[in-house]
C-alpha cells in the first residue's frame, strides 16, 4: 500500500531537501517506486538536487490547474528508473496550491508509487500546512540546537492536529531526523546532545545524520548524497535510516569526534 | 355637582397572546377511540399531564348530551378539554368547554424531559506532550499533562497547574484570582511562571537551581519555587 510520507521541519535550512533526495533515491534502490513531490512552490530547490532541472516541463501547479496532466509532470530520474519528481513551479507561489488540488493529486500518485515523499517548504504557513496535510508518516528533520529542535515541537504539534489523519482521530506516524550533527562541537558542548533533543520532542529517532563537505558536494553536482558517494558517512546514515522507516531493526550509532593525531599521541580521550 | 372630579375608569388592558395545544380528532366508534387514548396512556401515563387538549369534532356527529358525555369521559382520564371546535355552537351549552375557531396548525416540538445538567469538570487531563505553540487554557479549575510542556507552549489555568514532565513553556495559575493556585511540576525550565497575575520569568527564575520537582505558590505577592522533597 501506498505511504505517503512527509519531511518537514519548521525552521529553514536544516536538510529537509538532501533528506528527501537521499531517502527517495535509497527507497528507489532497495526496489521500491519512489515519487518525491517538490511543495516549495516559487523556492523550488528538489530538481536541482536531483540533477533535473533542465527537463522540467511541466508542474505541480499545472496539474492542479488542470493544464497538464500527471503524467506530464512528472520527471524519471536519469539514474533510478524507480524515482520520480513532480517538480514545484517556480513562478507561482503558495497560494496557488489549495486542499483539493493537493488531495486529488495526492490520491492519484497514490496508485501509481510504493512511496509519495512530500518535501516541505520551511515555515508553518500554506504550503508547509498542504504538504503534511495528507501524510500517513512524517520526518521530522532537526539540527540539534535550540532555534531548530522548538520550531520541530511547533511541527509535531501540528502533525497531531492539522493533518487529514489527525482530523480523523489517527496518528501520523513521526519519526525524528537529526541532521547536521557535529561530534566534535556536540563533545564541547556547542551543540545540543542526542539525548537533550531526544528529551525535548519526545519523538522515535530514526537516524542521525553528520555535518559533513559531502552534502553540500553532491549537492553541487545535482546528486542525492546517497548516490553520489553511497561510502561516504552521511550517505550511509541515510541509507541506514531508509531501512528503518521500512521496518527494519538497525542499531543506531552516534557519530564520535574523530580523534586527532595529537589526541591518539597524548592518549587524550575526547571530552 | 359631584363634588368629587370622577377619575375616567382605566381601560382594561388586553393582550394577545397564542398557545400550542394538542387537538384530539375522535372518530366513531367513540368507544374504540377512547380506548386507543387508554392504550396511549398506559404506555406513558405522563404524556398529556398538564398539557390541555382541543376537542375537533368535525369527523363526528354529536348531540349535546353526547359531546358533555365525551368531555366527562375525557376529564376521568385527567385530560382537561380547554376548548372544542368543529362544531355548531348551538350543541355547546354554558357548562361545557368554548368554542374555538381559527386555529392553525403548528409543529409540536417533543419537550425533551430536562436532564439534570452535568456537573462542570473541574480538571483537565492532558495525556501528551503540549508542544511549542499550543495553547491550553482552562479558566474553570486545575489542569494536569502528563507529558512535559515545551519551550514556547502555554497553560492557562482558573486552578492550579500539575506537570508530569519539564515544565519549559509559560504557566499561568489561579487567572482569575485564585491566591492558593500552585504549580507543580518534575522539571522546572519554565520561560514564565505566574499565580493570579504576580509572575517570574526566566531571568528571575535559577532553574539550575531546582533539579527534581518544583512547586511554585504565592506568598503575599511574591512568587515562591520551593522543591517539592
Amino acid at each position: 500500500m501506498a505511504k505517503v510520507l512527509v519531511v518537514t521541519s519548521g525552521k529553514g535550512g536544516v536538510g529537509k531537501t538532501t533528506t528527501t533526495a537521499a531517502l527517495g533515491a535509497t527507497l528507489a534502490q532497495m526496489g521500491e517506486k519512489v515519487v518525491v513531490v517538490d511543495f516549495d512552490v516559487g523556492l523550488r530547490n528538489l530538481d536541482l538536487i536531483l540533477g533535473a532541472e533542465r527537463r522540467v516541463v511541466f508542474d505541480f501547479i499545472n496539474v492542479v490547474q488542470g493544464i497538464a496532466n500527471l503524467s506530464q509532470a512528472l520527471i524519471r530520474d536519469k539514474r533510478l528508473e524507480n524515482l520520480w519528481l513532480l517538480p514545484a513551479s517556480q513562478t507561482r507561489d503558495k497560494d496557488a496550491l489549495t486542499d483539493e488540488g493537493v488531495g486529488k493529486i495526492i490520491g492519484e500518485l497514490r496508485e501509481k508509487f510504493d512511496w509519495i515523499i512530500c518535501d516541505s517548504p520551511a515555515g508553518i504557513e500554506r504550503g508547509a500546512m498542504l504538504a503534511m496535510r495528507y501524510a500517513d508518516e512524517a520526518i521530522v528533520v532537526t539540527n540539534p540546537e535550540v532555534s531548530s529542535v522548538r520550531d520541530s515541537d511547533r511541527i509535531i504539534g501540528m502533525l497531531d492536529s492539522k493533518t487529514v489523519r489527525a482530523e480523523k482521530g489517527e496518528q501520523v506516524a513521526k519519526h525524528l531526523l537529526i541532521t547536521r550533527f557535529d561530534p566534535a562541537r556536540a563533545a564541547r558542548g556547542e551543540m545540543l546532545s542526542i539525548e537533550d533533543v531526544l528529551d525535548i520532542l519526545a519523538t522515535p529517532l530514526m537516524g542521525i545524520i553528520p555535518e559533513s563537505q559531502d552534502v553540500l558536494r553532491a549537492s553541487n553536482v545535482g546528486s542525492p548524497v546517497t548516490l553520489n558517494d553511497a561510502a561516504s558517512a552521511p550517505a550511509r546514515a541515510y541509507i541506514d535510516a531508509a531501512r528503518r522507516l521500512k521496518g527494519e531493526t538497525i542499531p543506531m550509532t552516534v557519530p564520535e569526534p574523530r580523534k586527532g593525531l595529537m589526541d591518539l599521541l597524548l592518549g587524550r580521550r575526547a571530552a | 355637582m359631584d363634588a368629587v372630579a370622577r377619575t375616567r375608569p382605566k381601560p382594561i388592558r388586553l393582550r394577545g397572546r397564542s398557545y400550542v395545544a394538542f387537538v384530539f380528532y375522535p372518530i366513531v366508534p367513540i368507544i374504540e377511540w377512547l380506548e386507543e387514548i387508554d392504550v396511549t396512556l398506559r404506555q406513558s401515563p405522563g404524556f398529556f399531564a398538564g398539557k390541555p387538549v382541543v376537542l375537533d369534532l368535525s369527523a363526528v356527529d354529536l348531540s349535546q348530551n353526547a359531546i358533555a358525555q365525551l368531555v366527562s369521559n375525557l376529564e376521568q382520564r385527567g385530560l382537561r378539554v380547554l376548548g372544542i371546535e368543529g362544531v355548531d355552537a348551538s350543541r355547546l351549552s354554558a357548562s361545557m368547554p368554548p368554542l374555538l375557531i381559527g386555529g392553525r396548525h403548528c409543529a409540536i416540538g417533543q419537550e425533551q424531559p430536562k436532564k439534570p445538567e452535568a456537573k462542570k469538570a473541574a480538571s483537565l487531563l492532558l495525556d501528551s506532550q503540549v508542544r511549542s505553540g499550543q495553547s491550553i487554557v482552562f479558566p474553570d479549575g486545575d489542569i494536569t499533562i502528563v507529558g512535559s510542556v515545551s519551550s514556547g507552549a502555554e497553560i492557562v489555568a482558573g486552578g492550579s497547574i500539575h506537570v508530569y514532565g519539564t515544565l519549559r513553556g509559560r504557566a499561568m495559575a489561579g487567572i482569575n484570582g485564585n491566591l492558593s493556585a500552585r504549580i507543580y511540576c518534575q522539571k522546572i525550565e519554565a520561560e514564565l511562571l505566574a499565580i493570579d497575575g504576580y509572575y517570574r520569568t526566566a531571568e528571575e527564575i535559577d532553574a539550575a537551581a531546582y533539579h527534581g520537582p518544583t512547586q511554585v505558590w504565592l506568598e503575599g505577592d511574591v512568587v515562591q519555587i520551593t522543591p517539592l522533597n
